[in-house]
């Protein structure tokens, strides 16, 4: 804990002990570790496996645009905002893609994205299909001098991570929690101990959703110009998270953190190779998958009995032991 | 009369999209598996009909006499080597196998061939018309219809028909039990799937003679198949064909009233045949 928290410190005193390419790389993989813990809860815990998510990411992040440019919001507002009405949205979606099980789900949140994407490919105020740049005087508003903005996005960066990271943690800590794991051993099982499962799902899928959009705002901020291909893409937005997920473990709370930094070390290394760096990562995961399908983190935990998060329970005895 | 046409163009388009659905929905009846690299096999199927055109200098649809073999042949050791393994009750390590073959096959095709659009040429049959009353009809889009329905009428005759068929639907309805008696599954799996890539050859080298392709149309592909597939109701392959054609007639009728609503149009037609009939609009009756 205290460890964590000195690490946490470290890192938010970055903008003045790193470079500018390195706050910028640090704040991307900031916002890739909260998209990874927000999937990793749907399809690792609620059994919500999306290949959509891109849908509210790039949702967001037109959200941003639009309210600081004709709604004049102040962008962090804008950013808060477009979780808010993600959130709504996501309902009726829901009750719609819902419908759909398992794989056929995921494919009909791919739909779903592909929906938004050509709906603001339509909206030309905002550039239609080949996008626009935020305004010189809403960038202003963030701060007056490009350091300070580029520290601000930073920081933003950061504290939606950690946010995410102890919103989701706390969230399967709670009651709520266990009954998401009660679904996902068995969905018969839970439905019988009077479990909702099909509200407890859409309470999942619209609080990720919310948080997916804010992610997205939080990226189109650093990114300062959106177009519909970069804004829904799935290759970006999906595939990427899924990757840095399953290397890093599945249906695991500490997975995401080693996904991320394994996928950013790959990126790091092998970027220069292009397209083969991506073939290495579809191995790669396809691999992992087969082998070991709870990722780098289940062969470490099966290894050394070790969790960074204790989520699971444990049988007391009576002797007075020293604490879990 | 403009719109009769449009009618009659998006109803022909719906065989494309018929052929599209058609392999989804047969491994997905055999053996529960959705395939997310589908759209992608469906333009490796058209890329290996660009190779073969090019270097044996014949026309696509000769090709077709070594694609279908190639594409089964791939299909059978896929499903061999790496699909069996994924199969059982959950539903994570195939959907995220395949989706990690999608993204191998799209960005192998982005090395091998580059980004720039390709086409498959077919003589005049692309731009070769028929007069019917009044109406002038694509040859090569009628023809694409036409296979569709030979395609779906011979993938029924297959399943309810011959012994490979019975194998089919035991592995379908329990395959533990058909495995007790005498059949092996994993060998059954495969030929469905070598069965599905072969449809899946003719559907891309159809969909590469009709427009051109590149490495990243994969996706939409398969986005239009699956949506053929619901539209029409799982499981019930002639009702994936009235799905394709309404999927088609959607678009082309949304793409006449603005191009840029083209497949908005037919994402929208998808979501309210969800919203209205969740089980599609023919779904088989469970036996």
């Amino acid at each position: 804990m205290i460890i964590a928290a000195i690490g946490v410190l470290i890192l938010a005193a970055a903008p003045w002990w790193a470079g500018r390419a390195e706050l910028r790389l640090l704040g991307e993989i900031y916002l890739y570790l909260a998209l990874a813990y927000l999937w990793n809860l749907m399809a690792g815990y609620a059994g919500l496996v999306s290949v959509g998510q891109q849908a509210y990411v790039g949702f967001g992040g037109y959200m941003l645009f639009a309210l600081t440019m004709f709604g004049g919001l102040h962008p962090i507002a804008a950013v808060l905002a477009a979780g808010v009405i993600a959130a709504l949205l996501s309902v009726p979606v829901a009750a719609l893609i819902f419908r759909l099980k398992g794989a056929y789900f995921a494919i009909g949140t791919w739909v779903t994205a592909e929906v938004f994407r050509l709906s603001f490919a339509q909206v030309s105020s905002l550039g239609g299909g080949s996008g626009s740049s935020l305004p010189v005087n809403v960038v202003k508003s963030l701060a007056a001098s490009r350091s300070g903005r580029e520290a601000l996005s930073y920081w933003l960066a950061l504290g939606s991570a950690i946010v995410v990271i102890a919103c989701v943690y706390l969230f399967l800590r709670s009651r709520r929690g266990l009954t998401l794991t009660a679904i996902r051993d068995s969905e018969v099982a839970a439905a019988g101990l009077g479990i909702n499962i099909w509200r407890t799902k859409l309470e999942v899928y619209v609080v990720t959703s919310a948080f997916t959009a804010i992610i997205g705002g939080l990226i189109f901020l650093q990114k300062l110009r959106i177009s519909p291909d970069a804004a829904f893409s799935v290759n970006d937005w999906t595939a990427f998270v899924i990757f840095i997920v399953v290397i890093g473990g599945i249906g695991t709370l500490e997975g995401p953190i080693i996904g991320t930094i394994l996928f950013f070390l790959l990126r790091e290394t092998l970027a220069d190779l292009g397209t083969v760096y991506l073939i290495v990562l579809g191995v790669l995961a396809i691999v992992i998958m087969l082998k070991a399908p709870k990722g780098v983190w289940g062969l470490i935990r099966s290894r050394f009995d070790l969790e960074l998060f204790p989520l699971s329970y444990r049988v007391k005895t009576d002797t007075p032991d020293k604490g879990a | 009369m403009d719109w009769i046409s449009a009618l009659v163009q998006g109803t022909l388009l719906g065989g494309l999209y018929a052929l599209f659905a058609a392999g989804l929905s047969l491994i997905f009846g055999v053996m529960r598996l959705v395939n997310i690299a589908h759209g992608d096999l469906i333009v490796l199927a058209a890329y290996m009909g660009l190779s073969t055109t090019v270097m044996l200098g014949i026309h696509p649809f000769v090709a077709l006499l070594i694609v279908i073999p190639a594409m089964a042949g791939a299909g059978y050791c896929l499903q061999r080597a790496v699909l069996n393994q994924t199969l059982g009750d959950d539903i994570l390590p195939p959907l995220l196998v395949t989706f990690g073959l999608s993204v191998i096959l799209q960005n192998a095709l982005l090395e091998g061939y580059s980004a720039d659009p390709q086409k498959l040429s077919a003589g005049g049959v692309e731009t070769a018309s028929v007069q019917l009353g009044g109406l002038s009809i694509g040859v090569l889009p009628l023809l694409t219809f036409l296979i569709a329905v030979a395609v779906i009428a011979g993938l029924q005759f297959i399943f309810y028909r011959t012994a490979i068929g019975r194998a089919f639907r035991a592995v379908s309805d329990n395959a533990d039990i058909a495995q007790l008696m005498g059949l092996n599954k994993a060998h059954i799996f495969g030929l469905a799937m070598a069965l599905a890539l072969a449809v899946t050859a003719i559907a891309g080298i159809l969909l590469g003679v009709r427009t051109s392709f590149d490495p990243s149309v994969g996706g939409a592909r398969l986005i239009f198949g699956f949506e053929a597939v619901i539209i029409g109701g799982l499981g019930n392959l002639w009702g994936t064909l009235a799905g394709g054609v309404i999927l088609g007639v959607a678009q082309t009728l949304g793409a006449k009233v603005d191009p840029g609503w083209q497949l908005l149009a037919g994402h929208v037609a998808f979501l309210v045949v969800l919203a209205v009939r969740p089980n599609g609009l023919f779904p088989r009756v469970a036996h």
